[in-house]
């Protein structure tokens, strides 16, 4: 099983509203400081992006499905900030003032343009070769961690056992099941994976539509060799 | 088999997330671990310079320029470093092009991944478990919801931004705009279309 963020093919969600793409970039001020404090505490590097996903997904469902996404955001950063040893729990509401020895790592304002735009490429060149190729039927495994129960994937569960074709071979990209966990960058070969609608529902909305995801090489089984 | 671990830290600050925010903040800049100014900045740098005109301009030009098209088609990636549409969340960017034959449409459905150097912060509905949930299942009618309706004979691509490429689609250009200049062309592109939940609009 997954987790309360794994929601792609849910049923009982209600219309979407898109007037709500009408509204200003932040609708509030503080989704604006919630969006910058947690880009900011980036810069000290205690965590990498797979991490702080994973602290909202494991947000408990309760909370996930009631908290608004923003909110999500800041309560998975102190989750983080407490997890990761940045802050002890009780120096949140502590108006007393250190100098943290991670302070050098803060984010300066004159900094601010060159780390958003230099980003964090994720690919990574690897010895191995691709085990796939273009046009070739696989099937994905179960959607789950192989290494934490419970733990980060980014295979979404509608996928998972399910048969498609290589559309994209993307090289060797970051594994988020393990850098998300501690256990290294893990590199490996990236895939575009087509799925046939028919092959992920049992009543699909029209059979010749396809659902593209992209997986992991060690996401998928050989499916016919 | 090690478990993940449970940590619920963020229920001993005020619920309010208004004040949970803040609480954060003032918790970290008494520490040293963040300037005020950077925050400021990275809330201009999102309100006010990346925005879907970044992607506007890119869809222009790849409707008036085969060359550009071309090259923006097979070499992503330089070409908007060129332009400069590269950083946070667009490090690996893919375009997929509507044909007649094919319409594409982009989610994130264990997240909100989303190009941001060329479209900005994600729009409310795009983040919203509506979108998220359903679009993979039942695209026609999400479609619908922001008065699209397509062909029976098009076929609906979803892609589902599980990994660290992000996709901009390429929308069809109406015979009607044919002729336009690239600038007014521009103004024609919206961000939906470039997300594939619009299509571009009839010449008024």
């Amino acid at each position: 099983m997954t987790r309360v963020h794994d929601m792609g093919g849910r049923y009982g969600d209600g219309k979407i509203n898109p007037d709500l793409g009408k509204e200003d970039v932040f609708k509030a001020k503080w989704h604006a400081r919630a969006l910058a404090v947690t880009l900011a505490s980036g810069s000290l590097k205690k965590w990498n992006l797979d991490m702080s996903r994973h602290a909202r997904e494991c947000l408990p469902p309760k909370e996930y499905a009631t908290f608004s996404y923003y909110e999500k955001w800041i309560s998975a950063l102190a989750n983080l900030l407490v997890e990761k040893g940045v802050i002890n729990s009780d120096k949140f509401l502590d108006p007393s003032v250190n100098d943290h020895p991670l302070s050098n790592r803060k984010l300066k304002a004159a900094d601010v343009s060159e780390v958003l735009g230099k980003g964090a490429p994720t690919s990574r060149k690897i010895e191995r070769a691709p085990r796939f190729i273009v046009g070739q039927n696989v099937k994905t495994r179960r959607a789950e961690n192989s290494f934490i129960s419970g733990g980060h994937t980014r295979l979404p569960r509608y996928a998972e056992k399910s048969e498609g074709i290589i559309e994209i071979c993307h090289g060797a990209h970051v594994f988020p099941d393990t850098h998300a966990h501690n256990l290294g960058e893990q590199p490996e070969h990236l895939y575009t994976v087509s799925f046939l609608s028919s092959e992920l529902w049992q009543n699909p909305e029209n059979p010749g539509d396809t659902v593209c995801v992209d997986i992991w090489e060690s996401y998928l089984e050989p499916f016919d060799d | 088999m090690p478990h993940d671990i449970e940590n619920h830290s963020h229920s001993l600050l005020p619920s309010e997330p208004e004040l949970k925010v803040k609480a954060i903040e003032s918790a970290l800049v008494n520490q040293g671990l963040i300037d005020p100014a950077a925050l400021d900045e990275i809330i201009d740098t999102y309100q006010n310079k990346i925005g879907p005109k970044n992607g506007a301009s890119v869809i222009a030009k790849a409707w008036i320029d085969q060359d550009f098209k071309d090259e923006l088609m097979s070499n992503t990636m330089a070409v908007l470093e060129k332009y400069g549409f590269y950083g946070r969340q667009g490090e690996h960017i893919r375009v997929v092009e509507n044909t007649p034959a094919v319409h594409n449409i982009v989610v994130c459905t264990l997240c909100s991944c989303y190009p941001w150097p060329l479209l900005g912060i994600p729009p409310t509905w795009y983040k919203s478990d509506e979108y998220r949930s359903r679009v993979v299942r039942e695209p026609r009618k999400c479609l619908s919801e922001f008065g699209v309706k397509l062909p029976e004979n098009t076929n609906i691509r979803v892609w589902d931004s599980t990994a660290e490429i992000r996709y901009l689609v390429l929308p069809m250009l109406p015979d009607a705009f044919k002729g336009f200049s690239e600038q007014e062309l521009v103004g024609i592109v919206s961000r939906d279309a470039m997300i594939g939940t619009g299509l571009i609009g009839p010449a008024k």
